[in-house]
């Protein structure tokens, strides 16, 4: 519990708050890092997601909000084209990152997900040890040659993922013998190793302990200086701690976005207001 | 939620008071405990009775078989008696004689040897043992195993200087003798009904008391091959050849075969109507009796690409294609078994479809995909009905040197012996036989258990 509490981080929580307090200017100064247009996403003959059209700021928490079932996660999963995956998932419309349409034929999906990387609701780190687990991404991109190299990289994405103080003596011990929140922070240290451009995180938070969860948002936070991050979640006031934008879905729709203080303050639609004052969901 | 609250308890309320409702649970948790032991006696009573009927199959094979590993052994002290032994030098390599002409030389005189009558100095060395046995020289080869003769002769053949001189032998006494004296023959049968007649049964019996016929470990079982003319010397040495030939065809085909085809159809193959029928056909393969293979590898191997008939080759490849189908199925699985949370994370890194599937997938599948080889091979190894209609039921009296020479194979071997027509003593042999297989059987699986055991702990 101790070392839980005496993350490295703790001296970024004011600055936390004052992100959010201007948030807004903030994100005026912000260019456009992922741009969807009317993104509509069809899983068999169901349609799931509606025409959504959203800007994502560069280097920037965005928060995606709404009840279970509304959409937001299937938009995530766009964005990294991890909806190939799944049989039967049609994607209309176009998403853009830099400029860049994603679901153009001649874009390499294994380079597309090196650019983007993705952090799951459950830890899901691989069966094998903790410095594995960092190395892999960067060797299998061709990004490390030497084992000084992969020690480099693997410090480094621990230390940016505020793990490496707690794991630096058994690096070679299996991932999975972490706890929940470490796992966690081992799999975005994971996602960190490839040096992605943009991170996505579905729910990161959902099957961990509010002290553990509070490490993560630290590290959200920490983590916004360098890359863009997009979050998935259901808990409006983590949306409203880690987030510079937020976007509320409902019933596969992208109901309404805008800066965070914004959405959560003086919402323009009924839906937003009636979801963030708790009267469903 | 409260709103839900308070309409169930509206609900119950109406209908029952609180103590009638407790009674209502209390009378219906009666019934559940009933079902609950009897469905745990159930379930004792079943696996009682397997393993029951385990144990009683093992008392009995047991107890069938293991007097078989014990085998009655006469010794005897061999004179080479040159008046017998009417034979030239053995012929050596004059020089200047071509390689050809010494060998037809020497053939000559082996086969001048084979003639000789070396029943003649088994017969004096037990009359000597013996001196007051008045029985004729029939009775005396009765009781001798036919196929000592040969080992006396083969151990001249190679050394001529023993003649004159006196070694010691132990041979191994005939089935009959062995049937006689192990008492699996009925002692009190009238004569007409014995295998041996009255003076030879007195001279083992004699011979025995003397301390001249032990009963010692039969290890030629292991090293003989099968004999129908010198039953006391058959043994499994070919049959366990030909078993591990098409083990190691299977292994070698089956496995990777099975394992490749079941990633790809699990993996990476499209899901459309194809891979539909694909699955059902391998489904039902899986399905159908071995003895329909057996026609298959008759039709196909032997018939049509003429491979050799009786050989593990045929066999092997019979046994792979029966195998695959358990295999495939049992691996995709264990393939369908991995979490999907595994496959996101891969994918989500940037791990190309085919480095998913062997960085991640596949490593944790190992033990399972081990079992299904193991379970296949196992099944492999215990299969009889396809090899019979491939030709391996057919006497063959050769260790096979290569997967191409005929041969037989342990459970055939069972199944030969088992309808021997001296059952006195082809009874035990054949228990010894199950007992060798299932011995194989087990350590294949321990192997497997050993192996599947090192690859979970190195998770």
């Amino acid at each position: 519990m101790a070392s839980g509490m005496n993350f490295p981080h703790a001296e970024l929580t004011p600055n936390a708050e004052q992100a959010t307090d201007h948030g807004a200017a903030e994100l005026a100064q912000r260019s456009v890092r992922v741009r969807a247009s009317d993104v509509s996403v069809f899983y068999g003959a169901k349609q799931a997601l509606f025409d959504v059209s959203v800007d994502i700021p560069d280097r920037a928490v965005t928060a995606f909000i709404g009840p279970s079932g509304c959409g937001k996660s299937t938009f995530l999963r766009c964005i990294n084209r991890m909806n190939d995956t799944i049989e039967g998932a049609r994607v209309g419309g176009k998403i853009e990152l830099d400029g860049e349409d994603i679901y153009d034929p001649s874009l390499d999906v294994v380079e597309l997900r090196a650019r983007v990387g993705m952090v799951f609701q459950k830890p899901n780190p691989f069966p094998k040890s903790i410095f594995e687990n960092v190395a892999y991404g960067p060797r299998i991109h061709g990004l490390i040659r030497t084992k000084a190299e992969a020690e480099e990289v693997v410090v480094s994405s621990l230390r940016k993922a505020g793990l490496f103080n707690e794991v630096k003596d058994r690096l070679h011990e299996p991932g999975t013998g972490l706890s929940g929140g470490q796992q966690q922070r081992l799999c975005i240290a994971r996602a960190i190793a490839v040096g992605p451009e943009v991170i996505l995180m579905d729910e990161p938070c959902s099957a961990l302990d509010p002290i553990a969860t509070a490490i993560i948002e630290e590290l959200i936070d920490e983590l916004r200086e360098n890359y863009t991050i997009i979050i998935v979640t259901h808990s409006m006031q983590q949306a409203a701690r880690v987030s510079q934008k937020t976007a509320f879905f409902h019933l596969g729709n992208l109901v309404e976005e805008g800066p965070t203080d914004k959405i959560f303050t003086n919402p323009e639609d009924k839906r937003t207001q009636d979801y963030i004052t708790g009267r469903f969901g | 939620m409260a709103n839900l609250d308070s309409t169930t308890t509206a609900s119950a309320g109406t209908a029952v008071t609180a103590e009638e409702r407790r009674q209502r649970v209390k009378k219906s948790l009666g019934a559940r405990h009933r079902k609950e032991r009897l469905f745990h006696g159930l379930g004792i009573t079943a696996v009682v009775l397997a393993l029951g009927f385990v144990a009683i199959l093992f008392y009995d094979v047991l107890q069938r078989g293991l007097p078989a590993f014990q085998q009655a052994q006469v010794t005897v002290d061999v004179y080479f008696d040159p008046e017998v032994i009417d034979l030239g030098e053995r012929p050596v390599q004059s020089p200047g004689q071509s390689p050809a002409d010494y060998s037809a030389q020497l053939n000559g005189w082996l086969r001048a040897a084979a003639l000789l009558n070396w029943n003649r100095l088994l017969e004096t060395s037990i009359r000597t043992i013996v001196p007051e046995f008045e029985g004729d020289a029939r009775d005396i080869a009765a009781i001798i195993d036919s196929s000592q003769r040969f080992v006396i002769r083969d151990a001249f053949t190679s050394d001529p200087s023993l003649l004159g001189q006196t070694r010691e032998f132990s041979l191994l006494a005939s089935a009959d003798a062995d049937n006689w004296l192990k008492g699996t023959i009925d002692r009190s049968l009238p004569d007409a009904r014995q295998q041996l007649s009255a003076d030879a049964r007195a001279l083992a019996d004699d011979l025995l008391e003397r301390g001249e016929i032990r009963f010692a470990f039969a290890s030629h079982l292991f090293t003989n091959v099968d004999s129908r003319s010198a039953p006391a010397s058959a043994g499994l040495a070919g049959a366990f050849m030909g078993s591990l030939y098409m083990m190691l065809i299977v292994i070698v085909l089956a496995v990777p075969i099975g394992v490749a085809s079941a990633v790809y159809l699990e993996e990476f193959a499209p899901k459309n109507r194809l891979t539909d029928v694909i699955e059902i056909t391998i489904n039902n393969l899986a399905a159908v009796p071995s003895i329909v293979f057996g026609l298959l590898g008759a039709a196909v191997f032997i018939n049509y690409f003429r491979l050799p008939l009786s050989a593990p080759l045929v066999g092997g490849l019979v046994l792979t294609l029966m195998t695959l189908p358990t295999i495939i199925i049992a691996t995709r699985s264990s393939l369908r078994a991995v979490a999907p949370s595994l496959r996101q994370a891969a994918l989500g890194l940037g791990a190309s479809r085919t480095q998913m599937v062997f960085h991640h997938v596949l490593p944790i599948t190992y033990p399972g995909i081990l079992t299904a080889a193991i379970i296949g091979v196992a099944q492999a190894l215990g299969e009889t009905a396809p090899l019979l209609l491939i030709g391996m039921n057919a006497f063959v009296a050769n260790i096979p040197s290569s997967p191409m020479d005929q041969a037989s194979a342990l459970p055939v071997q069972i199944y030969l012996w088992q309808g021997n027509e001296n059952r006195n003593f082809f009874e035990a042999r054949t228990s010894a036989a199950i007992i060798v297989l299932l011995g194989l059987m087990l350590s294949l699986n321990a192997i497997a258990i050993f192996l599947r055991s090192r690859l979970e702990k190195r998770k």
